[in-house]
């Protein structure tokens, strides 16, 4: 087993634990991610209606569909809410679990770039589909 | 740190076998971490066989008939051997518990096992090495903190003020939460943990206190606070019948209370 401190700082106990002070940051993404999971919820009902209709149907067919201002609205903000909750939970998991600062930092842009690539390339898709182009 | 391995110098390898009590009718098996920091050897697990009808019937009461009676040189902490002080605190049966207050016979099938509090440093045997829990308590600031001068006689309380404090001021910090929380193993460099948290809520709580503000401030971190996920291990290994994970979901509670 370790030995007790064994840490290569001389730093005091109370030192260590206060480091850089608090940042004051994290509940809005706290918040954020409540609010996209209720969100998410409630939307997840019209959200397999509508892809229950899609079962089975060409591309004119799903672009019929779309073409409705409820249905594409649903589909956006659904999009929307997921690729956050998604991006703010992957960064919640990067954090407890990758210790490395500059392995962390890289891990988090590519969260950030990747949820938000997913989220823009989704939004062109319904945006497409409803416009019948 | 997250480690899914032990260390090398920190794995179980094998342990004595001491000899059963001579004339004892009935004994119980006792598997204890054993672990000496100037024999340069790993941990091993000793067994012991205690005379239960010489013995009172906590965990407690067997390690120290253990050491009166076997191996002297069994190291553990204790102190009022009836769960106030908090110093007997280890891992009993794969839960954390206090020795003193956990029966030897409400450990079903075999034998009773053992260790320190789980992934803490190891002084010797059964002591953990508490220095960076203790710091964090301390980095609460757990006293009252006033600006108005003091008054005459005591800061006054009304009785719906002081029962908002049931369930957090009888934490005795035997570490017991924050050490069966994977997050406070994964992040106990940044993380507070259950205990430290559940000292912070009950001073943001105290109506006397005037830096409710100030503390909110000195926790409102995506490592001090936020890493709590209510995985709720802590409110099932509290010996005492607390709720860490609810005190610290009552902080978060006021952090979005206060920007929404």
């Amino acid at each position: 087993m370790t030995a007790p401190n064994s840490s290569k700082t001389m730093r005091t106990p109370l030192a260590r634990v206060r480091s850089l002070g608090a940042s004051h940051s994290g509940t809005s993404d706290f918040w954020r991610q409540r609010v996209t999971a209720v969100a998410m919820t409630l939307l997840i009902v019209p959200v397999i209606v509508v892809v229950l209709m899609l079962i089975g149907s060409n591309q004119a067919g799903a672009k019929q569909i779309f073409s409705s201002l409820p249905i594409a609205i649903i589909m956006l903000l659904f999009i929307v809410a997921s690729a956050w909750h998604m991006k703010i939970g992957m960064q919640v998991v990067i954090e407890d679990y990758v210790h490395n600062e500059k392995i962390k930092l890289a891990s988090v842009m590519a969260n950030n770039f990747f949820c938000t690539a997913v989220a823009l390339a989704s939004i062109y898709a319904i945006l497409k589909m409803s416009s019948g182009v | 740190m997250v480690e899914f391995a032990l260390p090398k110098n920190s794995k179980i390898t094998g342990g004595k076998v001491w000899p059963k009590p001579v004339g004892a009718t009935e004994t119980r098996e006792f598997r204890v971490y054993r672990w000496n920091p100037d024999d340069g050897k790993n941990p091993g697990i000793d067994t012991y066989h205690i005379d239960i009808n010489d013995c009172g019937p906590m965990v407690l009461d067997g390690l120290i008939w253990i050491k009166n009676h076997i191996d002297p040189t069994l190291t553990f902490r204790r102190s009022c051997r009836e769960g106030v002080c908090g110093s007997c605190a280890m891992n009993i049966d794969g839960q954390n518990t206090l020795a003193c207050t956990k029966s030897m016979h409400d450990v079903k099938d075999g034998a009773v096992k053992v260790n320190p509090l789980p992934h803490q440093p190891v002084v010797k045997d059964l002591v953990p090495d508490l220095t960076n829990f203790y710091a964090q308590y301390a980095s609460i600031e757990p006293w009252l903190k006033t600006t108005t001068p003091t008054p005459q006689r005591e800061w006054r309380q009304s009785h719906e003020d002081r029962e908002k404090l049931d369930g957090l001021y009888e934490c005795i910090l035997c570490a017991c939460c924050s050490t069966s929380c994977p997050s406070y193993w994964w992040n106990s460099d940044r993380f507070l943990g259950p205990a430290a948290l559940l000292q912070a809520t009950r001073w943001v709580k105290d109506s006397r206190d005037e830096a409710t503000g100030e503390r909110l401030d000195n926790l409102e971190d995506p490592f001090r606070l936020y890493r709590c996920h209510t995985i709720m291990n802590c409110a099932k290994a509290c010996p005492k019948g607390l709720n860490p994970s609810e005190a610290i979901a009552e902080l978060k509670l006021k952090m979005v209370e206060r920007q929404i």
